[in-house]
């Protein structure tokens, strides 16, 4: 019976202790869409390495998600991967950088450029040929993010307008598996963040304007979203003070070296 | 000093209850963000509707339902022969030095994380189907073949055990009767290990329409009803493990609202196997 009753206490003892050391290490929240958040996770470690006493905690979410808290108030700051909302316009906005999305195929495929017609005929499965395009006879095989993902939402904005992405389109869940099956298929078309284009697929001219960075800045290459830190007011305190540095140099070029397109244009 | 036996039995009851309450609370979570769904819906519109598209409140889940059945189907297709087929070998074929190193080897298969499986079946299987057989390759085809692989272990494990648990009479009866050894394997002892045999069948079957992680990597995921073995699908848990990242609101319960079919599949499936090999064999 002591025995028993020195584990329940012990545990009584503990617990408050472990709840107490959570508290004791406040700092701000950082809430909302998965897109932004590695990058966020980035900055907040940066941030954190050169602060020591603070402590930044960076949630996922989706970007309603982050905005959502925001409001609430159960985060400081929310992460957005699109423009707000006309109901949202009242909140306190700060773009901390730019995101490309780039219309990708497999490398060995003939196809270079294609205008934006053509890509929302391919995405909505009026054309299924790539022989319809001047490619090879072969189906084409659509690679697309699943419901509810921002990168998908753009997407849709900017391409496909009031059409639908066909239903037999195949869905991956991260800008990742999207990559990582058109690297394999000669056959498919897919977007993706223009940060996360590599040697494996390639990123086509949409009518003639290549994706980088040069063409997002004169604005040639539209196919870009900001990304957003959201606040219920002007920044103060720890809140201020991350933005500041997230929007200094020498974050701006971490964010860079990642494949983001930098609010600052020449850097160093 | 002694704890007295009721105190530790009264802490063990309690352990046990709190499994069960954690169930509950599950079953309790699932059904009371999925149903407001449904019947807002229409249980109809939900479970026959042909098409998922949440950002126009449209909600039909029969293509899933469907794709589930086949890509379950197919993997028993796959497991059944194969995992029967090994069931006999190691009870009754195998030397005792091989078995010992086979037995262990089959229940390592189930201890692989189902990511490896899909990771494996998209780098592999997925560009071979790919080549040889047209379509995209991430198919029901290869997700069949996966899983076959990934149920092999629930399969073999319950059946040996069907098998051994057979009175050695039975045995001994028929090969005294001048049965060849295979005649008494495949005319007396799996028809009387038959019920023990279906049990695993259906327990493997549980197991493939739960699989998640492997199938997103390897069906593709399109929301369309498949015409083919080599067509792109989407199952119940994938549609699940796929958009619960971002789904909020009425798209987050449509999520609980298909988890609520597969609670029922599942409970269905395993009534069955304990139904099943509960009975005795005729």
């Amino acid at each position: 019976m002591k025995i028993c009753l020195a584990w329940f206490l012990s545990i009584l003892l503990i617990f408050p202790q472990i709840v107490g050391c959570q508290r004791s290490k406040a700092g701000i929240t950082v809430a909302g869409s998965t897109s932004v958040e590695p990058f966020a996770e980035l900055l907040a470690e940066e941030y954190m390495s050169r602060y020591s006493e603070s402590h930044i905690y960076v949630q996922g979410g989706g970007s309603t998600a982050g905005i959502e808290a925001v409001i609430t108030g159960a985060a400081n700051i929310g992460m957005s991967s699109r423009n707000l909302t006309a109901a949202e316009k009242k909140l306190y906005a700060v773009t901390i950088a730019r995101d490309a999305i780039a219309i990708i195929v497999h490398i060995s495929s003939p196809i270079d450029n294609l205008p934006l017609d053509k890509i929302r005929e391919v995405f909505s499965g009026k054309i299924t040929n790539w022989k319809e395009l001047g490619g090879p006879d072969h189906p084409i095989d659509i690679v697309t993010r699943e419901e509810g993902s921002g990168t998908r939402e753009s997407f849709q904005k900017f391409v496909m307008g009031k059409e639908d992405i066909n239903l037999g389109a195949l869905v991956q869940d991260s800008n990742g598996a999207v990559r990582q099956v058109i690297s394999s298929d000669p056959n498919a078309i897919g977007y993706i963040s223009l940060g996360l284009v590599n040697e494996q697929v390639k990123a086509l001219r949409i009518s003639g304007v290549q994706p980088n960075l040069t063409n997002v800045y004169n604005g040639k290459y539209t196919f870009v979203r900001p990304f957003l830190f959201v606040l219920s007011g002007e920044p103060v305190g720890e809140a201020k003070s991350f933005i500041d540095f997230v929007l200094s140099p020498q974050a701006q070029k971490l964010l860079l070296k990642e494949g983001l397109v930098p609010i600052i244009e020449k850097l160093g | 000093m002694q704890v007295p036996e009721k105190v530790i039995e009264k802490i063990l009851l309690l352990i046990a209850l709190s499994s069960i309450f954690i169930l509950a609370l599950i079953t309790f979570f699932i059904f009371e963000e999925g149903i407001p769904l449904i019947l807002k819906v229409g249980p109809k519109a939900f479970l026959l509707g042909e098409k998922w598209i949440p950002s126009k409140g449209l909600f039909g889940i029969f293509p899933m339902i469907v794709s589930s059945f086949w890509v379950t189907l197919g993997a028993l297709l796959f497991g059944i022969p194969l995992g029967l087929a090994c069931t006999i070998f190691l009870s009754e074929l195998v030397p005792p030095s091989i078995g010992t190193f086979f037995r262990p080897a089959i229940q390592l298969l189930a201890a692989i994380p189902s990511v490896i499986y899909g990771f494996w079946g998209l780098i592999v299987l997925v560009p071979l189907i790919r080549i040889h057989l047209g379509g995209p390759g991430l198919s029901i085809l290869a997700g069949s073949l996966v899983l076959g692989f990934m149920i092999l272990p629930t399969i073999i494990t319950i059946s040996e055990d069907a098998l051994n648990a057979l009175p050695p009479s039975y045995k001994a009866g028929a090969l005294a009767l001048g049965a060849t050894h295979w005649q008494t394997i495949w005319r007396v002892l799996i028809p009387a290990a038959r019920s023990g045999i279906v049990a695993g069948v259906i327990l493997g079957m549980g197991r493939a329409i739960g699989e998640t992680m492997a199938m997103i990597m390897i069906l593709g995921n399109a929301v369309k009803m498949p015409a083919s073995f080599l067509d792109s699908a989407r199952t119940l848990t994938t549609n699940i493990g796929i958009e619960m990242g971002y789904a909020s609101g009425g798209h987050r319960q449509a999520l609980f609202a298909t988890g609520i079919v597969l609670f029922f599949i599942i409970m269905a499936l395993n009534t069955l196997a304990i139904f099943l090999s509960r009975r005795r064999a005729p």
